[in-house]
């Protein structure tokens, strides 16, 4: 039996949980999940600021957090916390282990998910109805690929105590252990995908114990607050019993299991990965005792000859402002802030795309079923991207400007500017991409 | 005699995001009420119900054995989470969307 934990699912989340994780978890391997593709774009943008930045923000807290429990449980550490600067974050956990007296621990950083080199003009972007990135008109600034478990099981062969990489593909991060541990052939698809399977529900962390999942009265769930990160004890055939530490909060039910099943999946049949096309169509999901659910009977097929590329681009600069409105007919002088706004930027060139919403009122159903009921608690809330600043900045100052030349009794001004990165998706031949691994030592 | 209710009284749901797609799955909490999940939660409704935000296909796929469906909605989130000037540019809420629609039920159905 395989012992693995998800001590993060994304970039910003929580600490402590992955502490008693590392700490009680009786754990062989803990994996840190972070980059999406909106922290793949902050990795780019933070790296452009300062080439010593552009990995997970978190990696120091996190490290310093769950070293030493994992030096002494023999526990070792997967994470992508590389995200856009791999080779730095190497760094990072070294010093954090010198900083604890861990003086031999050893890193292998993964390299090779940056494929900048291959992609060019004419490169289509799938996902933007085969538009070239010529045609998107924007500086690159990053292409990352999805790296698989051929990357990252070259790590576990070192002994590193710590594997880190950039991009790859989020449950390569939990296969890699098992194929590694277990011996799985690379083409035996049926394990493949069900591994694959258990990396894709341990990958989002708390997505399984009970986050992302409450709705009072619904669905409750107990101790939210101090909601646990998943384990999965896996066996050598891949089959796995998804579980919590018991004194953790949260919960493991069929259902949770069952939302994060299909959780960014399209087709349940053709789930693809560098790693195999796995279908989890047939998956079975039944309760095992207390916060202890079973899953089984994941499958897949041949891996894609494609690998999947985000390319990011310069973006420009986001911005985003609002003053809110209260107590009676809130929503028609918010309504009167927002045409005040329309009127004097809307014409202007550079702000045909400014974007405003009435948040109280539609700004998450927004066309859906129109205007609601009246509101007494309505905030305007305006958003623009531009590859002027001093446009975004303008922006900021009409909104700011009601306060004082706008509808009654607007207040609670707030605006930021911060860069932005935008990405799309490519694909590009398995054989033009190289991985490769190097061991640093505490 | 049948009666309407909220999908939400019947049904839970997650939303993800790839890209400029979203998907939605819907479970029912109880097995009996799936046929009538699968019969009337189609993708045209869905489509239908949302135009301004779906700009491109639904598909559905079916889990019987586990009382869900899954679908995959093209081209609805406004370009997608590192693009769309919108608050949810993931389109977490997608999942509240779809419980928000209408189900009919038979008048007897307890609950």
């Amino acid at each position: 039996m395989l012992r693995l934990g998800c001590g993060a699912g994304f970039s910003s989340d929580r600490l402590e949980p992955a502490i008693d994780l590392a700490e009680k978890g009786a754990l062989d391997y803990l994996v840190f999940e972070t980059i999406g593709e909106r922290t793949l774009a902050f990795g780019h943008r933070d790296r452009q600021l300062d080439p010593k930045r552009g990995y997970n923000p978190q990696l120091a807290a996190r490290m310093r957090g769950v070293l030493g429990h994992c030096k002494r449980n023999g526990t070792r550490i997967v994470t992508n916390m590389g995200v856009a600067n791999v080779a730095a974050a190497a760094d990072v956990v070294v010093d954090v282990a010198r900083s604890q007296g861990l003086s031999g621990l050893t890193v292998a950083a993964i390299e090779g998910d940056d494929v900048s080199d291959l992609i060019g003009p004419d490169t289509v972007l799938f996902d933007n109805h085969n538009k070239t990135v010529a045609e998107i008109g924007r500086p690159v600034v990053g292409a990352n690929v999805y790296l698989g478990i051929d990357a990252i099981i070259p790590g576990l062969e070192s002994g590193a105590d710590v594997v880190i990489t950039g991009r790859v593909a989020d449950p390569s991060l939990f296969l890699s252990p098992l194929v590694h541990r277990y011996g799985w052939k690379r083409d035996d698809w049926q394990k493949l995908g069900q591994g694959t399977l258990v990396g894709h529900l341990l990958e989002c962390g708390m997505q399984i114990t009970g986050g992302y999942f409450a709705d009072p009265g619904r669905k409750d769930v107990p101790r939210l607050a101090e909601c646990g990160y998943p384990i999965a004890e896996v066996d050598e055939r891949g089959n796995c019993v998804i579980t919590k530490l018991a004194d953790a909060g949260g919960m493991v039910t069929p259902r949770t299991v069952k939302e994060q099943l299909m959780y960014e999946v399209h087709d349940p049949a053709a789930y693809l990965t560098p790693d195999v096309t796995a279908d989890f169509s047939r998956a079975t999901v039944q309760e095992a005792g207390r916060d202890r659910v079973a899953v089984a009977n994941g499958s897949g097929h041949k891996r894609p000859d494609k690998l999947k590329v985000t390319v990011g681009f310069d973006g420009g600069f986001f911005g985003e402002a609002g003053v809110s409105y209260a107590g009676p007919n809130a929503t028609a002088r918010a309504a009167l802030a927002r045409d005040i706004l329309r009127e004097r930027l809307a014409h202007r060139p550079g702000f045909e795309a400014l974007r405003i919403d009435l948040i109280g009122i539609n700004s998450l159903h927004a066309t859906a079923h129109g205007p609601r009921a009246e509101s007494a608690d309505v905030r305007v809330h305006a958003a623009m991207r531009s590859a002027t600043r001093d446009d975004v900045a303008t922006m900021l100052w009409e909104v700011e400007s009601l306060l004082c030349c706008g509808p009654a009794a607007g207040g609670g001004y707030r605006g930021q500017i911060t860069p932005s990165v935008i990405t799309h998706s490519a694909l590009i031949d398995r054989g033009a991409v190289r991985s490769s691994v190097k061991v640093l030592r505490a | 005699m049948s009666r309407h209710i909220k999908l939400h009284e019947i049904a839970h749901a997650r939303a993800g995001d790839k890209g400029n797609t979203s998907n939605v799955s819907v479970w029912v909490y109880d097995p009996g009420d799936y046929p009538l999940l699968k019969e009337q939660l189609t993708p045209e409704r869905i489509k239908a119900a949302y135009p301004a935000l779906i700009q491109g296909a639904v598909k559905r796929y079916t889990l019987d054995h586990l009382h869900g469906l899954n679908f995959v909605m093209q081209d609805a989130l406004e370009g997608g989470v590192n693009t769309s000037l919108g608050l949810d540019s993931h389109g977490k809420s997608w999942s509240f969307l779809v419980l928000d629609l209408d189900v009919e039920v038979p008048d007897n159905r307890a609950g």
